[in-house]
């Protein structure tokens, strides 16, 4: 392999890793989702998106300070995902799973169509200060905006492993993942923690929004990043925060290298390809995920 | 302390479980619930926690008071912060949390953080298997450490009244013995108050105060412990044992034994 071929390879790689980490922290409000109330929500996507435009107008028309306009997209979603749960979701508890997936699906189809009716479809730029200079590692350079979004994945992985694994709410909170019966017995008012997980979801998804459309400009396209969180999930558990985290970067990884490798032979595409297929191998011999919980049986 | 005067518990707005159930426990002492398997026993532990709610159980009729308090109705969180907590039959630990993080759960009511610390410490002392075990995963841990633990778990939130339900199922009797001499000895030494529900009849008459006998979602029988000890029925139906006090050989009792009614 000569030299060129390495760089290329190591550009790839490099491009793969940091995209992977936007995937992590969209499929990370999935994760705290379904790891609490064990509702899959289809919407992930959707709620990028309504944040991107949140923070879009905000910028554009509002003319407010980029901080501002982060702080109202993060602000929108946590209520959003907060009333999500109180109107929508609560009344769903303890009916069949597929009443929660039906709900969210036509929540998505909705959120989706809401752009085109009350603002119109064009695209919107999302700004923020952070240069036009690529960042350069070795032979790969990124945009810093990916700079950015990776190193804020980064910090929200360690703040949530903190929550889970130090915190009495983080402890409280997996304990009603495991067992909501018991962990109400235990004096948890684990309707509270369902609202707790909606509103961290809502907060990932607010910054994933910001950073995604600023990437992308911001029009409903940004929702199709939710079609990316299946594959992160199935590969790295869809209970586990540690497996978003290396599903991310497994998904972001593969899609660049195929796009990198594949791409020339077939005429694209295998980008959109490579993580499903992934994901169908992965349900086939690990049905759990990377991480996921297994089911414990003693013998 | 506890008391359920007259309760009917439905589920699913028609199946009738409880039909009119009456039992006082008093403070410092454990009390016992006896009876077959269907008998309504656990029904009426859950009908006291409150998590009957989220299985869609409701106490129709009656009241149940804790320390002069209506508590018939209240969610299941907020009876333990009253200081009544359920233990539930077959441990039902945290499996994915480990043993000491199953017990920061159960002290989820305590507000500061040093008295969790000092409640751990505390288990520790009386389960001090669970010490040695506090980083492990608790879905592994052995049968008699995941009771120990859900006992412990309970004892977290410094309850006045503990529900044990059934401690004794699926364990050697040696552990079995050795939990029921540590519930012995929280009674004595924190002023626990137990009401017991268990099948091992010989083993909860031992060292309850007080008992009842449950059956059909009826209280059929009830007594001081020692009195229900020589009952003749209990005997015979309970422990095994025959008029003239000998063991009754499983050859006999199957030729005539069948359901024994006391009432209707």
């Amino acid at each position: 392999m000569s030299s060129e071929d390495l760089g290329f390879l190591w550009a790839l790689l490099v491009n793969g890793a940091s995209i992977g980490l936007m995937y992590a922290l969209i499929a990370l409000g999935f994760v705290l989702v379904y790891k609490a109330t064990d509702a899959i929500n289809f919407a992930q996507g959707e709620f990028v998106m309504l944040a991107s435009f949140a923070a879009a107008l905000a910028l554009g028309i509002g003319g407010m300070p980029v901080i501002a306009a982060v702080l109202l997209a993060v602000a929108l979603m946590i209520g959003f995902s907060f009333g999500l749960e109180r109107v929508v979701l609560r009344p769903l508890l303890g009916r069949p799973v597929v009443a929660v997936i039906m709900a969210t699906i036509g929540l998505a189809a909705m959120l989706r169509g809401l752009p085109p009716i009350t603002i119109g479809g064009e695209t919107r730029a999302l700004p923020l200060p952070v240069g036009d200079e690529p960042v350069r590692l070795g032979a790969a350079s990124l945009p810093p905006i990916q700079v950015v979004g990776a190193i804020v994945a980064v910090l929200f992985f360690v703040a949530f492993t903190w929550f889970f694994k130090k915190s009495r709410m983080g402890v409280a909170m997996r304990a009603v993942a495991d067992n909501q019966q018991v962990a109400m017995a235990m004096g948890i008012n684990v309707e509270r923690y369902f609202a707790l997980a909606w509103a961290m979801a809502g907060i990932v998804s607010a910054l994933g929004g910001v950073l995604w459309g600023s990437m992308l400009g911001v029009d409903v396209h940004v929702a199709v990043i939710g079609l990316k969180v299946f594959p992160v999930v199935i590969l790295g558990g869809l209970d586990s925060i540690g497996g978003a985290l290396v599903g991310g970067l497994i998904i972001g990884i593969v899609e660049s290298l195929a796009a990198g490798y594949l791409d020339p032979y077939v005429g694209g595409g295998t980008k959109d390809f490579a993580p499903y297929l992934l994901m169908i191998l992965v349900l086939m011999f690990r049905p759990y995920g990377i991480f996921g919980k297994r089911k414990i049986e003693r013998v | 302390m506890l008391s359920l005067n007259n309760i009917e518990v439905v589920y699913d707005g028609v199946i009738l479980v409880l039909k009119g159930v009456s039992v006082q426990v008093r403070e410092g002492e454990i009390t016992t619930i006896l009876g077959a398997n269907g008998a309504g026993k656990t029904t009426t532990l859950k009908a006291i926690s409150g998590v009957l709610r989220s299985e869609r159980g409701e106490v129709t009729k009656g009241s149940i008071e804790f320390g002069g308090k209506r508590i018939d109705g209240l969610r299941a969180f907020d009876v333990t912060r009253l200081g009544l907590v359920q233990v539930f039959e077959g441990r039902r630990v945290f499996e994915h949390l480990t043993t000491e993080e199953n017990l920061i759960a159960g002290g989820h009511t305590q507000r500061e953080p040093r008295r969790v610390r000092e409640r751990i410490g505390m288990v520790y002392d009386y389960f001090p298997r669970l010490k040695e075990r506090r980083d492990q995963q608790s879905g592994y841990l052995s049968g008699g450490e995941q009771q120990m633990l859900a006992i412990g778990r309970a004892l977290m939130s410094d309850p006045k009244v503990v529900l044990l339900d059934e401690p004794s199922l699926g364990l050697a009797p040696m552990l079995v013995e050795e939990i029921f001499a540590n519930v012995q000895k929280l009674v004595k030494e924190e002023k626990l108050t137990v009401l017991l529900v268990e099948q091992n009849a010989t083993l909860a008459l031992e060292i309850a105060r007080h008992g009842y006998v449950m059956e059909n979602g009826r209280i059929v029988l009830e007594g001081d412990a020692e009195k229900l000890r020589s009952n003749s029925d209990i005997k015979e139906f309970y422990l095994g044992l025959n008029e003239v006090g000998g063991r009754t050989s499983y050859r006999d009792v199957k030729h005539y034994r069948r359901r024994k009614r006391w009432l209707s």
